[in-house]
Parts: structure tokens; C-alpha cells; sequence
């Protein structure tokens, strides 16, 4: 059994200047791509896939699979690119990452463009990261200087250039198809899949998009080898994972648990529930996975346990509210931004949560009806699964998951309206 | 039976009085409703160039950082924010003529994205989170007292509005912002995108007197304050020339309480991973 906190990609946080080379370099930074670089694309790939590590960025997809749906020839260039675009509500992992310890990330980028034989690795920072922005490009130059980017990176003959791209403020661009259209310039909406990025992604040559955490790992796995990944975490889901536990708790922060730990042992480490109000409701991974509630403090949060309770892992973005907070007013928050950031490409999704807003904002200032719950989740049928992406099936999660959990509060803000509404004049009624 | 609305009958209705029906023998201004306010619509009115040789250069630059020049558009557009406090339409035909793209094309960029302002900014620009956690915590409270702060009781600040004279010192432009990625540290308020972290009213409210009064807070989390076009210009990716400006700004602080808390907890009760060993790569068959 691991510890309940295992420190691998937040091992270097506590050191002083944890952003600069030279500290990452006597804390065994850039061993990794000395290996990595002896060995093979092949070697590389198969050692991923081996470890199990599935794609941080909330999908849980096997970074090694896909790394391995990059074609061997080369027609075109191929790409890597760093879904660095964090902005799923709740999410907060990426950028602390971004910031204590950015040459992680760079140096699993070289390791991963190695592997899949890219020379030009971007990396997609969200806008509103100016800090990590600016950590990312000082640790690119420093890099640069030391030899680890540019030509013939450390005499193995492999080149590679690193790009960081500053977006400007669109949720959707984390999806990773609208992703790319946004790096080539253009309004970020998703594409059709097929083709899969590997196939045809940035410039329609082969890509792959990555999350910053998922790539930042490969520099331990290159080290320590599958097997001491796979200590830590469940069969299907190993490895440690940044959980950002945030809300009504006594000690909000990043903590780095082995995949499986529960919300009771994170409340345990975050100390409690603040000022002792009880828990209501949490997120287990942002506001696209459906809530849970007190009943599910012993769920294990991995890909399968959060699947099996009916809900996703997501990002691990464990939002915490207490007793305090109304669920339908929680809801209505999250759909209006959900309405902000549908990309209005299409239409259950532009339109829907543009009425879903609407019904919500209606319910919670006491206009609402009984009959607003079922349109609600009529509304809800007809995006879930009837849009290119997964922002639409996100923006239904908070709603249909509120509304089995808490259907009572409302139901409770349409009896306060029943009881508001005056009395029918007497012949009012023809 | 009572009437039905009337149908509209299918054909031109009185296409000679439409603009866009009408031929090049047309006066559409002397059919115009008021041929005053369209006096002089057809003239050729050229958008001021206002943007020198050293943006220019810039703009190059960055087009020769990508396989195609279309992916410098997003940089390209925090240059010219950089430079005007916000994109105007000279912003877009200029990226346009960088790029050799329409107008039109660019203007569907920017109008896409939330970070390109489409009226002049103050010299800061604020923006507090007001997405479901932070709002919970307080962040609505603190964008309603901001509203009315910046603005008064009577007609608070809108959601992108300026207080005070645009691009004038100590001028500052309000929105309320989606989810930040600081949940932890919430409420969160970013000032030209620097965190100001774990906010109060009476924080937010000293914090904004303070950027009214010409200073410039330290946030909890980034660089030195500069102004919202300083913090354009690095999103465009260009940062300080001065090696030591630079070092200053990359070497902001970061380590909130908040972010070390698991990795601190782990070394008090000694928690770490499983030792590494060093074993080889996996052996693989050669195609």
C-alpha cells in the first residue's frame, strides 16, 4: 500500500525557486530524457502504455495508445501539443503545476515528441495564465541554453522546437479539436471526429493533444519504470493524480493521492469541513461530472469507481459545498456559464443552454414551476449526446445529477412561488 | 372569424427602395429615411494606420514562430490590444494585412474570444470570479460591491465597463470572470491577469482605491503589476528586454499556502512515494 499522499509531481514544490533549471537539474531533472533519448520511440511508447497512465486532462484516455495511433511514416510533420488550457469549473491542478514546476512539463514534452517523432511541440497555455505563461517561456529559453531543446538535443540527433501559445479566454478551447482550430487561428469549435487528431490534426498532419499532468508524468515513468507507477493507484487507474480540493473545507490545497483515494480520506488530510457545516454536495472532477452528495464520501475516485457511482472522474477538481449552499442556485451558476462558453456551433447545445440558463435563473428568483423540472430534463435529453463535443453533455451533468439528488429544493423554490402568487379575482376566469 | 395576421406576399417588396436591391443607377442616398445620416456612407473612409515600424516587426516576428502564419492571428491580436487598450477595427485590418486574411475573417476571431475587448480599457482591468465556488465563497458579493464602488449605488458598473477615462491613469475597466483555475484560493480576482487571491469585500475595495490612487499592489500570485496593455503585450509573447526586469517578473511569487499544503503535509507525517529504481526500458520487437 502507498502512503495516502505520495508526492511525484509535487516532490519539487517546496523547494525554493522550484521554476528555475538549475534547481530542477539538482533535484534530477532532465535525467529522464538522458534515457529516454538512449532508447527508442518504441521503447518509449510501449513503456507508457506498460504503466497504464491514462490522460489527466479528464476523458482518462491511455496516453500510451494514443501515443501509439501516431503513423510511423512521415508525409507531414507531426505535432504534440499541451492541452494547457485549464478552465473546467473547479479545475486548478495544471497551473500550480505550471508554475512550481514547469521544466517537468518541458521535459516530458521532449520525451513525448521523441517518442512520437515530433520536431514542433506547442504548448496551449489558457490566456488568463499570464504567470504560467511567463514560467513556461523562461523555463523554454533556459532549456534552449542547456542544450535540452533546439538541435541534436544532447548528440542524440533529435531536434525539437517548443512553442507557448497564449489563448484569449474560450472554455471550448479545451477540447482538443477546437483546440487546434484555435492554434491555427481560428474560432475555437470542435471538429468532427473523424478524423482523430492522429490522423489529421494541427495543419491536418498528425498530432496529439496531451494534458499538462499526463505529460509531466512521463519524466518519472521514464525513470522509475511501469511497475513503480503502477505501485501506486488501482489496477485500471495507477498512478499518483493531483486532486485540488477547494470550497467549504478547513484546508483547501493541491493534494497528490494515489488514484482511488476517497473524498473521506481527502477531508481527512484537508481538515475537515469548514467551521464543522456539513458536506451537501461535491464535484469529483468539475462541474461537467455529475454531483455527488454525503452518501458518496467512501467512493473510490478513479476513472472506475467515480464511473461505477454513477458519476466521472473528470479532473479531479473536488469542489466542496456545505450545508449552506442551494443546489438549484449551484446549478443555475454553472448552466449560465455553460451558456457563456457553448461555442454555438450546435444548435441542442447553442440553443439548450441558452434555455436551460433561462428556466433556472427563472426557478431561483421564485417564478418557477413544477413543471420546469420536467422541461429541464427534456431540455437536457435532447444535448446530451447531440452535440460534436462534450461541453453539451458537461452543461446537462450539474442539472439531471441535481435535480436526483436534490429534486425536493426544487420543487420547494416552485411552492414558494405557488404560495406568492395572489389569489384569482373572483370571474377572472371565463 | 377573426382575422389572421396578415401573410407577407412572396417577392420583392419594394426592392427599389432597398439598398441592396438597388442597381448602380440608384441614388440610395436620396432613398435612404434620412439622407442626412447617410450622406458620405459610400465614401472611401481609410482606417488610420497608427501602428508603427516596431509593431510591425513584432508582427512578423510572430508569424515566423509557426509552420503557417494563420496561428500567429491569436498572438497577433494581443499585440494590437497591447498597443490601443483593446481591439478597434484598425487593430483588425492591420492583423488582416499582416496575415493576408480579410477583415472579416479576423473580426470572427475576435469576436470569439472573451480576453479581445472590443471598446477602449482602463489602464487595469479587474477581473472577479463569479463562476458557482467562487461566487459561494463571496465573489459575487465582491463583484456587486465593486459595481457599486467603482461605480455608485444608483448606476453600478456594468459587467466590461471602465471606470474612470479609458487608457487614463488610474482608469479601471470591471468584468466578472469564469472560472479562474485558482478554486482553492477562492474568491479569486485577477488584476491584468495576476492573482489576487483569497478576496474580501474590504480587500477588493482597498485593492481598487489603491490601483485608483496610481499604485500598484503586489499580487499574491505573478509579476509586478504594469498596466493591462504591459500584460497584452507579454500574452503576445513578447516580455521585458532588461535580463533583470525579466528575472523579476518569471521569479513573481507562486507558492500560495494553498498549492504546497499536500506536498507539506507529506513531509510532516513523512509520506512519500515508492522508491525508484532504475530499470532499463522495456525491450520491444524491431519492425
Amino acid at each position: 500500500m502507498a502512503d495516502p499522499i505520495t508526492p511525484v509531481l509535487t516532490k519539487r514544490w517546496l523547494s525554493p525557486n522550484s521554476w528555475q533549471i538549475g534547481q530542477y537539474e539538482a533535484l534530477e531533472g532532465y535525467t529522464a530524457i538522458r534515457k529516454a533519448l538512449a532508447g527508442t520511440p518504441e521503447q518509449l511508447v510501449q513503456l507508457v502504455k506498460d504503466s497504464g497512465l491514462r490522460g489527466r486532462g479528464g476523458a482518462g484516455f491511455p496516453a500510451g495508445i494514443k501515443w501509439s495511433f501516431m503513423p510511423p511514416n512521415f508525409d507531414k510533420p507531426h505535432y504534440l501539443v499541451i492541452n494547457a488550457d485549464e478552465g473546467e469549473p473547479g479545475t486548478c491542478k495544471d497551473i500550480p503545476l505550471m508554475m512550481a514546476d514547469p521544466h517537468s512539463l518541458i521535459e516530458g514534452c521532449i520525451i513525448a515528441s521523441y517518442a512520437m517523432r515530433s520536431n514542433h511541440c506547442f504548448i496551449y497555455v489558457r490566456g488568463e495564465a499570464l504567470h504560467c505563461i511567463r514560467r513556461l517561456n523562461a523555463a523554454v529559453r533556459e532549456a534552449e541554453a542547456a542544450g535540452y531543446l533546439g538541435e541534436n538535443i544532447l548528440g542524440s540527433g533529435f531536434d525539437l522546437k517548443i512553442t507557448v501559445h497564449a489563448g484569449a479566454g474560450a472554455y471550448i478551447c479545451g477540447e482538443e479539436t477546437a483546440l487546434l482550430d484555435s492554434l491555427e487561428g481560428r474560432r475555437g469549435q470542435p471538429r468532427l471526429k473523424p478524423p482523430f487528431p492522429a490522423a489529421a490534426g494541427l495543419y491536418a498532419a498528425p498530432t496529439t493533444v496531451n494534458n499538462v499532468e499526463t505529460i509531466a508524468s512521463a519524466p518519472f515513468i521514464v525513470n522509475g519504470g511501469s511497475s513503480w507507477f503502477r505501485e501506486m493507484g488501482r489496477e485500471k487507474s495507477p498512478g499518483p493524480k493531483i486532486y485540488s480540493i477547494s470550497g467549504h473545507v478547513e484546508k483547501p490545497g493541491q493534494y497528490e493521492c494515489p488514484l482511488g483515494t476517497t473524498l473521506r480520506e481527502l477531508l481527512d488530510m484537508a481538515g475537515g469541513m469548514k467551521d464543522g457545516i456539513p458536506l451537501k454536495f461535491w464535484t469529483p472532477g468539475g462541474s461537467s461530472t455529475p454531483m455527488f452528495t454525503a452518501e458518496h464520501l467512501d467512493v473510490p475516485l478513479d476513472f472506475e469507481g467515480a464511473a461505477e457511482a454513477g458519476s466521472m472522474l473528470g479532473t479531479t477538481a473536488v469542489q466542496v459545498f456545505n450545508e449552506t449552499v442551494s443546489v438549484p442556485w449551484a446549478v443555475m451558476k454553472w448552466t449560465q456559464f455553460y451558456e457563456h462558453e457553448s461555442c454555438g456551433k450546435c444548435t441542442p447545445c447553442r440553443e439548450g443552454t441558452y434555455w436551460l440558463a433561462q428556466i433556472l435563473e427563472r426557478m431561483v428568483e421564485g417564478h418557477g414551476t413544477e413543471e420546469d423540472i420536467d422541461t429541464l430534463l427534456d431540455v437536457c435529453d435532447n444535448i446530451l449526446g447531440r452535440s460534436f463535443c462534450a461541453l453539451g453533455d458537461g452543461a446537462v451533468s450539474p442539472i439531471t445529477s441535481g435535480i436526483k439528488y436534490f429534486r425536493d429544493e426544487f420543487l420547494a423554490l416552485c411552492e414558494t412561488n405557488k404560495a406568492k402568487q395572489k389569489p384569482e379575482l373572483v370571474g377572472a376566469q371565463a | 372569424m377573426t382575422s389572421s395576421t396578415a401573410v407577407p406576399e412572396p417577392g420583392p417588396n419594394a426592392a427599389d427602395r432597398t439598398h441592396a436591391a438597388a442597381g448602380p443607377d440608384v441614388d440610395v442616398i436620396a432613398i435612404a429615411p434620412d439622407p442626412e445620416v447617410a450622406a458620405g456612407i459610400l465614401a472611401e473612409t481609410p482606417l488610420e494606420d497608427i501602428f508603427d515600424e516596431g509593431v510591425v516587426a513584432r508582427a512578423q516576428d510572430l508569424i515566423a514562430r509557426y509552420p503557417q502564419s494563420r496561428s500567429a492571428l491569436l498572438p497577433m491580436l494581443h499585440l494590437v490590444q497591447s498597443v490601443q487598450g483593446y481591439v478597434s477595427q484598425e487593430g483588425i485590418a492591420f492583423c488582416a494585412k499582416q496575415l493576408e486574411l480579410s477583415d472579416a475573417e479576423v473580426s470572427a476571431v475576435a469576436t470569439f474570444y472573451t480576453m479581445y475587448k472590443r471598446r477602449p480599457c482602463g489602464e487595469h482591468l479587474v477581473s472577479v470570479c463569479t463562476n458557482t465556488l467562487c461566487a459561494a465563497m463571496g465573489g459575487d458579493a465582491i463583484y456587486k460591491k465593486l459595481q457599486t464602488h467603482l461605480g455608485s449605488e444608483e448606476k453600478p458598473l456594468g459587467h466590461n465597463e471602465t471606470a474612470g477615462t479609458p487608457n487614463e491613469p488610474g482608469s479601471i475597466t470591471l468584468e466578472h470572470a469564469e472560472c479562474l483555475a485558482a478554486c482553492d484560493l477562492a474568491p479569486v480576482i485577477q488584476v491584468n491577469y495576476e492573482y489576487f487571491d483569497n478576496q474580501t469585500e474590504e480587500k477588493a475595495v482597498a485593492l481598487v482605491d489603491a490601483l485608483q490612487a496610481g499604485k500598484k499592489p503586489a499580487p499574491t500570485r505573478g509579476a509586478p503589476l504594469t498596466n493591462f496593455k504591459g500584460a497584452e503585450l507579454q500574452l503576445a509573447g513578447f516580455f521585458p528586454e532588461d535580463e533583470r526586469q525579466y528575472r523579476k517578473d518569471v521569479d513573481g511569487p507562486s507558492q500560495a499556502v494553498e498549492t504546497l499544503r499536500g506536498a507539506k503535509l507529506a513531509q510532516e507525517r513523512g509520506w512519500v512515494a515508492p522508491a525508484a529504481k532504475d530499470i532499463p526500458l522495456p525491450e520491444v520487437e524491431k519492425k
